[in-house]
């Protein structure tokens, strides 16, 4: 399409549970730089979808590219074989399964959907721990205090960062003990200190008022300007989607349904058809 | 065919020990089922029926002894979930698990407290503990008894789960424990009938095992509680077939390795006594290893999904 | 500016474990068998023991989330590892009665041939730290398979694997290397450890238990404040988003359960220096359970809270109760009552008592400097409100 960089590629993905196809032949791509948001109605598959490309679940079919590489890949192999509903059975023959943290290694970090703070640390220290990925120490050198300086500095940038994402004053706080809204930025704040490429962030805006949307409307693109950062996300919060995302892809139990910019998406019939009824209740949430 | 006559006895008297701890498993796989507990003082209250048939049958007649023991023992268990679990319904899983292991340690202190620590015998009952012959071994008769009982009280047990409306809310709060609660099924009640039911089988676990054995002391429960759990993770936990199952393979295996360096001589593999025996108890823990990293799930446990 | 802060309270603390040692020193001199406060010694060597072990299952149970119950297997390797490699070679062949003694190596001795007075200390040293590095090698070989499993059946299986491992000592086979089902003895222990200046001879029975203690405690409290260490508390916290935030589950599930067990193993050095005996059959899953029940007491989360746990609990047991088994207690005679097994029925009441109505124990979550702290923390809060 243009000279610029692919950060991920989601390539015939197929996610099956049991006799369930969550995921049905997905596939999308990412450039650098973009948001890109991934919308449906409930039950989609979107988070299943973000599950596969952080390897909290193996797909049973399909290949996943990160930053132009092949991180994940699988195919109907065993019992999978004479279960799998999906398409494209034959198409792969590797299995490469990493766990999610060797994808956050990589240049991932995400949030979630039900917000997973750490909750007996502080602010502070849950942004600190994004920091561990990133140590030279190990556990002797650690203990003995060796990697004085590296602490020294990672200290220093998180306090940078939660300056940049205004959680300087409830820095020493429990992080559960924070307003909703902050605990969302919180959870952001935390994947960014990660350093990532690629942000992927599980519905931000869920639960907040129109209001708290804006604010994080505006957060979301602050953010990818600062940090240089490309961000995948999901959300019901169709102001929010229209307002920051570059291309939208939009998904119906499991299936890719449309594809677009958001000006497209709007008018795009399949998707109306797909959201009747659906769109008052998935804004209530 | 030596192998055969060596071997029997032994898979004879491990069958009977299964029974056994067949019975005391059912205890741990019902309330693991329902709340999710491994009830570390489910071994103690055998202990302590034990212990109560030896102080009542010196007050009271045989006839009497046995029905009060159940009694009291079911009394027990009972009031243990009163007390100790109930109050941390809502509390995190390992603050009951700790409440579990500290009830453990209060019975068995007790109970050293009440025996002076001594080994008391454990009365001889008349008809079961009779010696008797079958196929050419000399056994007693409770050795034979056990296996059907067992089986009987099983059968009895799963009747009373599929066909009684305690049975089906039983079953319902075993699948969802808080949706059960929502649909109006007395969540409370429930879990005393299971803690009446284990405790139960339990008691009469206790007059089968300790028959067989010289006396009760305060640490008799620890080990056949810890085996019968096993045998209920070994046949998938929270599933009561499962649980009879692991218990009777646990029971043979157990009582073979017992035996082992004599089998092993007389049909001529080794030479003098190796000392296997040393294993009897350990080759349990070795099988539940086994199984929890091939089969996490059991024989017949089901699979549960975590969802992110 | 915390920089400094952080600084000065390191000194401060350095400060107070040295007077401390000081006072367990003196204390040793001072007090004789004969006297009644011979108790406190006891308590302070036993106490130490256990309040290693505690804190080093604290470690894991408590800051990693991790409940394993395989404590007193590792404590058994250590025990048996230490004694083993210490027994002079004039004691060998009379401990090992019933066996040809495979090995015959002693630490002590070796060293002291070489290097004289200080050699000894090397050697019992040196057997100390193998008798933690042969747990950490068995947590590891354990580890491989069961860190896999969930919470419940994580405990069943490590409390299986302990089991396991105490019939192995057991079994007769290896006799020539662990006595079988017999104690060992005549090894290095605390009360031959003296301290000789001129015509002085300063006794430091109590002082090497407590040294050993402090320091690997010390270790501990050092990894907890690391960036391991908080990696540990977020896998506690939230296993599924410290996966995602890049922590690796297996390889700090594992770290901690090596690092926990090898201080098992020191612990169980220290035991078997302390009670001059080791013996397969002492270490029962009840010892980890008695373990386990002082960290609870303590708070779990809470190291300071193990060691007070640990200390209080022996104390209880060893000495201030002692009165609940022999007739007379606090003045009342009630010889019917108050007979052997007495003491550890109340004690098990108050243990039940903890768990169900103060289940955050003595410190919750919190340590010693916390409680210092806390007066400054409200008035702050009521300033942003």
């Amino acid at each position: 399409m243009s000279e610029k960089r692919q950060i991920l590629k989601v390539e015939n993905v197929t996610m099956q549970f049991g006799g369930v196809v969550a995921v049905n032949d997905l596939n999308l791509e990412v450039e650098e730089g973009e948001i890109v948001a991934i919308i449906g109605p409930n039950g989609a598959g979107k988070t299943t979808a973000f599950n596969v490309i952080t390897g909290v679940y193996a797909p049973s079919n399909g290949r996943v590219y990160f930053d132009e590489k092949c991180v994940v890949e699988n195919h109907p192999h065993g019992k999978q074989k004479k279960l799998y509903m999906g398409e494209n059975a034959d198409a792969y023959s590797r299995v490469l399964e990493p766990t999610p943290d060797q994808l956050t290694k990589l240049g991932m970090a995400r949030t979630f959907q039900n917000i997973r703070l750490w909750k007996s640390m502080t602010v502070f220290d849950n942004v600190l721990i994004a920091k561990h990925l990133h140590r030279s120490s190990n556990l002797f050198t650690a203990a003995f205090r060796g990697n004085r300086k590296e602490e020294q500095r990672q200290r220093q940038e998180v306090d940078e960062l939660l300056e940049v994402v205004g959680l300087t004053d409830v820095r020493d706080e429990l992080a559960t003990s924070l307003p909703y809204g902050k605990q969302r930025r919180l959870e952001i704040a935390r994947a960014l200190a990660a350093n990532p490429k690629l942000l992927l962030l599980d519905e931000p805006a869920a639960g907040m008022n129109p209001q708290e949307t804006q604010e994080l409307t505006r957060f979301i693109g602050e953010i990818r300007d600062r940090f240089q950062v490309t961000i995948l996300l999901i959300e019901h919060h169709m102001d929010l989607v229209m307002d920051i995302s570059d291309r939208i892809y939009v998904l119906d139990f499991g299936k890719l349904i449309a594809q677009g910019t958001p000006a497209e998406i709007q008018s795009n019939e399949k998707v109306i058809d797909a959201y009747l009824g659906v769109v008052d209740d998935a804004e209530n949430t | 065919m030596s192998l055969a006559r060596t071997v029997l006895p032994y898979v004879i008297s491990g069958i009977s020990v299964g029974g056994q701890y067949a019975l005391i498993a059912i205890g741990y796989t019902m309330v693991y089922g329902i709340l999710r507990l491994i009830n570390f003082a489910h071994g103690d209250v055998f202990m302590v029926a034990g212990l109560m048939m030896v102080y009542l049958v010196a007050s009271v007649p045989l006839v009497l002894a046995i029905p009060l023991m159940i009694a009291l023992t079911v009394l027990l268990g009972f009031a243990i979930e009163r007390v100790a679990y109930k109050p941390l319904r809502t509390a995190p899983r390992m603050s009951v698990m700790i409440s579990a292991i500290g009830v453990s340690y209060l019975l068995q202190n007790l109970a050293l407290y009440i025996t002076g620590g001594l080994n008391k015998n454990y009365p001889a009952i008349p008809w079961i503990s009779d010696r008797i012959t079958v196929f050419g071994m000399e056994t007693t008769r409770v050795t034979v008894i056990t296996p059907f009982l067992t089986i009987f009280l099983v059968a009895v047990l799963v009747w009373l789960i599929n066909h009684t409306k305690i049975g089906m809310a039983m079953r319902a709060v075993s699948v969802d424990f808080e949706t059960s609660q929502l649909m109006g099924i007395k969540i409370n009640s429930v879990i005393s009938a299971t803690f009446i039911i284990g405790t139960f089988l339990a008691a009469v676990g206790s007059v089968l095992y300790f028959t067989n054995y010289p006396g009760v002391v305060p640490t008799s429960g620890a080990m056949p509680g810890l085996k019968a759990f096993v045998a209920a993770v070994f046949g998938g936990i929270g599933s009561i077939p499962g649980a009879v199952i692991g218990a009777f393979i646990i029971g043979i295996c157990e009582s073979i390795i017992k035996g082992l360096d004599t089998i092993l001589i007389v049909n001529g593999a080794i030479t003098e006594q190796i000392g296997l025996a040393t294993f009897s108890d350990a080759f349990t823990f070795v099988l539940l290893i086994v199984i929890l990293v091939f089969k996490p799930t059991g024989l017949f446990g089901e699979k549960t999904t975590d969802k992110v | 500016m915390t920089e400094t802060k952080s600084r000065r309270a390191s000194w401060l603390a350095l400060l107070l474990i040295l007077l401390f040692w000081a006072a367990v020193i003196l204390l040793d001199q001072i007090i004789k068998p004969t006297d009644k406060l011979y108790m406190l010694l006891t308590v302070l060597q036993k106490g130490s023991v256990y309040a290693l072990a505690a804190v080093s299952m604290n470690l894991l149970n408590g800051y990693t989330g991790l409940f394993s119950l395989g404590h007193a297997g590792f404590m058994l390797v250590g025990a048996y590892t230490y004694a083993i490699f210490t027994i002079p070679s004039t004691a060998r062949d009379t401990v090992y009665q019933y066996y040809n003694a495979a090995i015959r190596v002693s630490f002590p001795e070796i060293f002291s041939g070489a290097l004289g007075g200080f050699g000894t200390v090397l050697g019992v040293a040196l057997a100390v730290i193998l008798a933690g590095l042969m747990a950490a090698i068995l947590a590891y070989l354990i580890g491989l398979p069961v860190l896999r499993l969930k919470s419940d059946y994580l405990a069943i299986a490590t409390l299986g694997f302990a089991e396991i491992v105490r019939a192995v000592f057991q079994w007769s086979k290896l006799g020539p290397i662990t006595n079988g089902s017999n104690l060992l003895k005549s090894f290095a222990r605390t009360s031959t450890f003296k301290l000789s200046i001129g015509e002085m001879s300063i006794s430091l029975s109590t002082f090497v238990p407590v040294l050993i203690a402090t320091l690997s405690i010390t270790v501990i409290v050092l990894i907890v404040n690391s960036t391991y260490g908080r990696a540990f508390k977020a896998i506690r916290d939230d296993e599924v988003a410290a996966e995602a935030m890049g922590i690796n589950l297996a390889r700090h599930k594992m770290l901690s359960f090596v690092t926990s067990s090898f201080f098992a193993g020191v612990a169980g050095a220290t035991m078997a220096m302390v009670l001059s005996i080791a013996q397969a059959n002492n270490f029962k899953s009840a010892m980890t359970y008695e373990i386990l029940l002082m960290v609870v007491l303590g708070g779990i989360g809470s190291i300071s809270g193990s060691v007070m746990g640990s200390m209080l609990f022996v104390a209880a047991s060893e000495w201030w109760l002692r009165g609940l088994d022999s007739g007379r207690f606090l003045g009342i005679n009630a010889p019917g009552v108050f007979r052997n097994g007495f003491r550890l029925v109340v004690f098990s009441v108050v243990i039940m008592i903890v768990v169900l109505f103060f289940r955050k124990g003595i410190m919750g979550e919190r340590e010693l400097p916390d409680l210092f702290r806390k007066r400054k923390k409200p008035a702050v809060k009521e300033a942003t409100e």
